[in-house]
């Protein structure tokens, strides 16, 4: 039998305020609200409202025979409980229909799994309560920050009793090999590793709307043609994307939402593929193999690794320098200082900061609030030297 | 007199120092018009007559004024071109559209111009047309003396000095081997050259940019009279005295973020420092075309969590960030004068100079060090914060002497050089 695996990630950091030298000590509030509950409405009414909507009505008229998955961050669920109740609610009866899977992640979106082992266990515990708090369930399988995946990562979520990750098909990880099969991890083989068809993936999620791509325009018919195409032996289809390419990073006008209502009817009616959660797809299929993963992989960019995040004296610095607070943190166990530092971890700060413009520069300037990564590092840095300053205040 | 800017629109030091000289000189009962590009109209007109070279109409027959044009004609913008620019408006410069050579043209001769006044892509269009304004002007009024500030001025210095037949000064606020280093623009400092072989007189705003007029462009000493600048008194109500949110004691650079401010060895300094002591916070203010590398460089040290970016800081936020410095330091690569210590030092602050700044001649209560120096920046940054002593009598000595200084006197030589020109 063969499958086709939906996920699609959720996620909205806290945008930092223009937080300047003078507000150092002096201010403690670091949030830029207007902006943040600008944007959450706006994605709400262009994507995540009329999506839910849409798979909704898929829902309805197939039963369970569609089936996805949500990964939603605990910071995009701070949002909604904030600006967009409607959105949550529209959430949860997507849930209450069984046929739709929520995954774990770290709550604030955070690169912590590179960094603390203790830091990451306890974001993923508080993003799981969230979870449970919102939608009654106890999610089985994990989804990294920006699917960012390395064996020993896989090896403590293991340990953490998930039955599965989530990550990238990455060329350079794959060679001759093909993400249309369950894999599992090299440390501990009992966590199955699922790969994302980046290829299929991309096809939607980047050039659905793509005048100069030679296969404009994208037709269900088509889509499923390619899939058709795949050898038969090949089992699991892996379609991970953000959920904002529907009506945000492809608007409605480009005909994305009457894509993805159309698809079942097509995959159904010119293929034998089915829909599963990724529950599923491990309870159906026996891993091929152990994939390997030395160094960390993610889904960003053309290189599929951390250089989005974390590499230049800007990212790394930051990086060090919060981290280096984290012991402080814990042991003063202030609710208001544990909410800081927990949205001051969220990747989005340090993505601002990268400085590679040129492959994917497109990319990494539409999502950047700020007009240079060297401003985007000064505000982090004086707004970590006001919750510095708190921690030792605090600490006295 | 003719100069670029006036107060309150300006760039850099150079509106600041035309502002506090013709205030004193009108202390002295010397009546000024004033010529700028293009007056605002909010400008304090008390002690100046301002004219707006914009609004001149030229009723002449413009081939008269061709011969002006003709020595600008093969001027192109080029890098180094701008004196007083920050890297925003040098983005926009470049973004904005650049006129062909028979559009100017048209432009320079047109009977009425619309001049910017500031240092944007049409600046040659504007120094040409401004230098025809100057000719026109210099008929229609009646003086004794043409001072021209700056090397944007200096044709129109000329060209009012070929029609009227008066003295002209001109007077060096920076030259361009200060604004470039080695790599000068080669039409600027023909430009520089040619106003100061042409005048009666040449004004230095310091010893340092005296010699480079006399070594560099080969202008007569006995022509180059050093007048230094002074400093407007600075009163600060209290409601901009802001609270520092942190113990730590405040160093503090504020200037372009360019090379010819010097700001890597600031940094290089400031790392020194906090090896020793990290009981201090660094503020680099300001904007410029070496502010990246500066944050990289801040970054790569790990220094971030005590050395900090303001960005560009405007108007009363100045004196706010003087309010709560303990260091001021200024380590020029080369600066002619260098009003920003000044205003410092009447703002209660101790402060380090370069000894490649015109400002170092004068001052007593300051620590000066070379640039290049990074141990012995150091080493002075270090003393002033921890040894009282030093500080102490450099806050009360130094804003003695500032006080001291006064446009005035800066004011009385420039009219004794007026005096030594007229006589002639």
């Amino acid at each position: 039998m063969r499958t086709i695996c939906f996920y699609f990630q959720v996620h909205q950091p806290f945008r930092l305020k223009r937080y300047k030298f003078f507000n150092i000590g002096n201010d403690h509030y670091y949030y830029n609200d207007f902006e943040n509950r600008n944007i959450m409405r706006k994605v709400a009414e262009k994507c995540y409202l009329p999506a839910n909507q849409t798979f909704l009505d898929i829902i309805n008229e197939y039963g369970d025979k569609v089936k996805i998955a949500f990964s939603i961050s605990g910071t995009a669920f701070d949002q909604f409980e904030l600006y967009a109740p409607d959105v949550l609610e529209s959430f949860k009866r997507l849930v209450d229909t069984g046929c739709v899977e929520i995954l774990s992640e770290t709550y604030s979106h955070s690169l912590s799994a590179l960094k603390s082992k203790e830091e990451f266990i306890r974001q993923v515990n508080l993003h799981k309560e969230k979870v449970k708090k919102h939608f009654g369930v106890t999610p089985q399988v994990f989804r990294n920050t920006e699917l960012i995946y390395s064996d020993y990562i896989g090896e403590m979520v293991a340990d953490m009793g998930y039955k599965a990750i989530l990550t990238e098909g990455a060329k350079h990880i794959l060679g001759w090999k093909s993400p249309n099969y369950v894999y599992c991890n090299a440390i501990n083989p009992k966590l199955k590793v699922l790969l994302k068809n980046f290829k299929l993936s991309d096809d939607i999620a980047f050039r659905f709307s793509n005048q100069a791509w030679d296969q404009f325009p994208l037709t269900t018919e088509k889509f499923v043609s390619w899939l058709n195409a795949i050898d038969p032996r090949e089992e699991t289809i892996n379609l991970f994307m953000d959920y904002e390419t529907f009506g945000e990073h492809q608007w409605k006008e480009t005909g994305i939402f009457k894509f993805l209502r159309a698809l079942p009817n097509a995959v159904f009616k010119y293929s034998n593929y089915t829909f599963s959660t990724p529950t599923e797809v491990i309870a159906n299929t026996v891993p091929v193999a152990a994939i390997h993963v030395e160094h960390p992989i993610s889904w960003a960019d053309e290189e599929r690794d951390l250089t989005a995040w974390l590499g230049n004296e800007l990212q790394d610095d930051a990086f060090n320098k919060l981290y280096a607070l984290e012991e402080q943190v814990k042991k003063l166990n202030n609710p208001d200082i544990l909410k800081d530092w927990l949205y001051l971890q969220t990747s989005d700060h340090f993505y601002y900061m990268c400085t590679k413009w040129f492959s994917d520069g497109d990319v990494h300037k539409y999502f950047n609030p700020y007009d240079s990564p060297y401003e985007a590092y000064v505000n982090f840095m004086n707004v970590l030297n006001d919750f510095m300053l708190r921690l030792r205040e605090f600490s006295r | 007199m003719f100069g670029w800017e006036f107060p309150p629109h300006i760039a850099g030091g150079l509106g600041t120092a035309c502002y506090g000289l013709t205030k004193g000189l009108n202390k002295f009962g010397t009546e000024i018009i004033f010529v700028v590009p293009k007056a605002f109209g909010d400008e304090d007109q008390s002690h100046v007559k301002i004219q707006d070279a914009g609004n001149v109409i030229i009723t002449e027959k413009s081939t008269d004024y061709a011969e002006f044009w003709d020595n600008f004609k093969y001027l192109e913008v080029g890098v180094n071109l701008i004196p007083y620019m920050s890297p925003e408006e040098y983005a926009r410069i470049f973004e904005s559209k650049i006129f062909s050579h028979s559009e100017i043209k048209e432009k320079v001769l047109s009977s009425k111009f619309s001049f910017s006044g500031t240092y944007g892509p049409d600046l040659l269009t504007e120094v040409a047309r401004y230098a025809i304004v100057g000719g026109y002007l210099a008929k229609q009024n009646n003086f004794d003396v043409i001072h021209a500030h700056d090397w944007l001025t200096y044709p129109a210095g000329v060209a009012a000095k070929q029609i009227s037949g008066k003295p002209l000064v001109v007077h060096m606020h920076a030259t361009e081997y200060d604004r470039s280093g080695e790599n000068i623009n080669q039409q600027v400092y023909d430009i520089e050259r040619a106003g100061m072989e042409a005048a009666d007189k040449v004004i230095a705003v310091s010893n340092r940019t005296r010699n480079i007029v006399i070594e560099r462009y080969g202008i007569p000493a006995e022509k180059v009279v050093t007048v230094y600048n002074s400093v407007e008194p600075i009163s600060l109500p209290e409601e901009f005295r802001v609270t520092k949110g942190f113990d730590e004691k405040i160093v503090t650079f504020l200037g372009r973020i360019t090379f010819q401010k010097g700001p890597e060895y600031f940094i290089e300094a400031a790392y020194k420092v906090l090896q020793k002591d990290r009981n201090v916070r660094f503020v680099m203010a300001g904007s410029g075309d070496m502010l990246n590398r500066m944050i990289r460089r801040v970054a790569a040290l790990g220094i971030s969590d005590r050395f900090h970016f303001t960005g560009f800081l405007k108007g009363m936020e100045v004196y706010e960030m003087f309010s709560i410095s303990d260091v001021y330091v200024m380590p020029s690569v080369s600066e002619p004068f260098g009003i920003s210590p000044l205003e410092a030092m009447a703002s209660d602050v101790p402060v380090i100079v370069s000894k490649q700044s015109g400002v170092a001649e004068i001052l007593k209560h300051a620590l000066k060090v070379d640039f290049w120096d990074v141990d012995d920046m150091a080493d002075a940054i270090y003393g002033l914060l921890h040894y009282e002593g030093l500080s102490k009598m450099f806050k009360r000595y130094g804003k003695q002497e500032v006080e001291n200084l006064r446009w005035e006197n800066s004011a009385f030589n420039v009219l004794e050089v007026y005096k030594s020109v007229v006589k002639n």
